[in-house]
């Protein structure tokens, strides 16, 4: 019986996910050749995509901008679940939803948007720094563009980890804060000791989500890139490097070895973290 | 969801916290930013936007109306196409994935059957695969089809949500309890009438979640359009913008009006999400905070 309720989503779970994978796998083992046509390879592909630069240079920037970001977006998100669990005025509960907010625009829409302030052309940051007399950044140059991808994504995403949090948080049991404060535990250390240890399965579960979703980069690269003509390359991300070398130059094969060497760097980062957090592992 | 918290809290308490809600206002200034700008900037002309006045404030000259007019006329119209076929596969793929994945984690949470904890552990590893992994093969398969450049490719594979099984098998183990399915199988409803009079009405919570969450996946998705569809005709409003940001930027010169409708059609664009999320708040909060991520 129980498959028939499963059964609908197995199929699907079968043709877009398991299908595409093992014939990702089979294309990355094929080599097309100007002469001779396509020919099985075996793991050339691989052994080409980890001596390829443009890969390394790719898998090597979402790398550092997980390490960067995810912390700085979470804790920003949890010092605001905190402050929005203790303060409950109707400023904060406004703020709630005007933080969250970016979480409704599409990324596309988000990069376009920051694009916009970004641009020497319309952007307000000239005019800004022109009032101290100051030169203003250019968060589109190759030195700052890490900068300006950070605060898109932190803007994006850090009131929707915000949310989660919140919502663990008022789902524990007042009594434990009153029975802390009869032991004389101050504010700082029931957030400390109590809220935070307490969430920490929402906590590890919103990291996986953004580790995964960093190490897949596309889409604000992709946008920013006709801004910062000459900074952002085509190979800036992995994944955007799969989608030139599948969608650009009908390279299905290598694009395929280097969506699926992704897949295997996001496996092992991700593998990596739950290891390291394993104590806390109670979300699966 | 409760607020435990505000039962306790007076108007004394909220006076204590003024230095933190400084702080809130100072961030809720940076996430209104990017809005205040477009909302400001999508109100001028091309002179008035590259005119050199103040951008974060408005010129003299504030023509909404004009604006929209041309947004909406631009290139026969293709601005307000893009929106409904944003909506189309917002609510085809959001609805689709949001049926399969409820009757999934209500039979993987209710039933015992063959490899039914195989299969469960699968689909939890396929939370980690990265999407967009499956769009370069999809595509390949799709093109063998015949498929590609139809609303069927991005359709079809936005039914597939692990994400969204996992959130209502975790609800429906919680929130619909085993006796009640028992005492209406007693009393000789099947299992497909236990499903919706029992168990749906239960579920309802972590359903509209699942529902806003798969819907919002779908609008905001442009990998997968992008790679797809070539007829702009079929293009989500998403892929839309990122072509006409693409036009604008390789010649700046010649297309400053189109600057100011990307400017008016992000603006646009981001409405119709904003309204679905306040309006649901009640319900998908509530099911965000039980169902979810405990």
């Amino acid at each position: 019986m129980g498959w028939l309720f499963v059964g609908p989503f197995g199929i699907v779970f079968l043709a877009f996910l398991i299908a595409p994978l093992a014939y990702a796998l089979y294309l990355s083992l094929f080599q097309k050749k100007l002469i001779g046509g396509t020919s099985f390879v075996l793991f050339d592909n691989y052994v080409k995509a980890f001596t390829d630069p443009s890969f390394l240079s790719g898998v090597w920037f979402v790398i550092r901008f997980s390490l960067v970001s995810i912390p700085v977006q979470i804790l920003i998100a949890l010092a605001l679940a905190l402050i929005l669990d203790a303060v409950t005025t109707a400023f904060a509960r406004f703020s709630r939803l005007m933080i969250f907010l970016p979480y409704a625009i599409p990324t596309v829409i988000g990069a376009v948007m920051w694009g916009f302030l970004y641009s020497r052309g319309f952007g307000p940051l000239t005019d800004i720094f022109g009032l101290f007399g100051a030169t203003a950044p250019d968060f589109l140059s190759s030195d700052l563009i890490f900068y300006g991808l950070l605060n898109v994504v932190t803007w994006q995403w850090a009131g929707y980890y915000m949310i989660i949090l919140y919502a663990a948080l008022q789902g524990v049991d007042p009594t434990l804060y009153e029975a802390a404060r009869m032991d004389g535990a101050g504010r700082w250390q029931i957030a400390t000791r109590i809220k935070i240890p307490l969430i920490a399965p929402a906590l590890i579960l919103i990291l996986v989500f953004s580790l995964i979703g960093t190490l897949q980069f596309f889409n604000e690269p992709q946008i920013l890139r006709y801004l910062a003509a000459g900074t952002i390359g085509s190979d800036f991300t992995p994944n955007m490097y799969a989608y030139q070398q599948a969608f650009s130059l009908a390279n299905f094969n290598y694009g395929s070895a280097i969506s699926f060497a992704l897949g295997g760097v996001v496996f092992i980062c991700v593998y990596a973290f739950l290891f390291f957090t394993r104590k806390r592992r109670s979300f699966l | 969801m409760t607020d435990h918290t505000s039962v306790r809290a007076g108007a004394r308490r909220s006076q204590r916290y003024l230095p933190m809600q400084i702080l809130l206002g100072f961030l809720v200034i940076y996430f209104l930013v990017p809005f205040w700008w477009v909302i400001v900037n999508s109100s001028k002309d091309a002179p008035g936007l590259f005119g050199g006045g103040n951008t974060l404030w408005f010129s003299d000259q504030i023509d909404y109306l004009g604006n929209l007019r041309q947004l909406f006329t631009y290139d026969g119209g293709i601005y307000l196409r893009w929106m409904l076929n944003s909506t189309l596969y917002a609510i085809a793929g959001g609805v689709g994935a949001t049926v399969l994945a409820v009757m999934a984690g209500y039979g993987f949470a209710k039933y015992r059957f063959a490899a039914r904890r195989f299969s469960f552990a699968v689909v939890l590893g396929a939370l980690m695969v990265p999407a967009t992994a499956l769009v370069i093969p999809t595509f390949i398969m799709f093109s063998r089809l015949g498929l590609t450049n139809t609303v069927w490719a991005v359709i079809l594979p936005s039914l597939l949500n692990p994400f969204g099984v996992y959130l209502m098998h975790v609800y429906a183990r919680d929130a619909v309890p085993d006796e009640l399915l028992d005492a209406a199988r007693v009393d000789g409803a099947g299992e497909l009438r236990t499903f919706f009079q029992i168990a749906l009405p239960l579920m309802r919570p972590a359903v509209v979640t699942v529902l806003l969450l798969s819907a919002v996946a779908s609008w905001n998705n442009y990998f997968l359009p992008l790679a797809m569809l070539s007829d702009n005709r079929l293009f989500p409003v998403t892929v839309g913008l990122g072509l006409w940001q693409g036009i604008a930027s390789a010649n700046n010169a010649g297309t400053t009006s189109l600057w100011s409708l990307i400017i008016l059609g992000s603006l646009v664009s981001v409405i119709p999400l904003i309204i679905a999320f306040f309006s649901l708040q009640r319900h998908w909060r509530g099911g965000l905070s039980v169902g979810g991520l405990r």
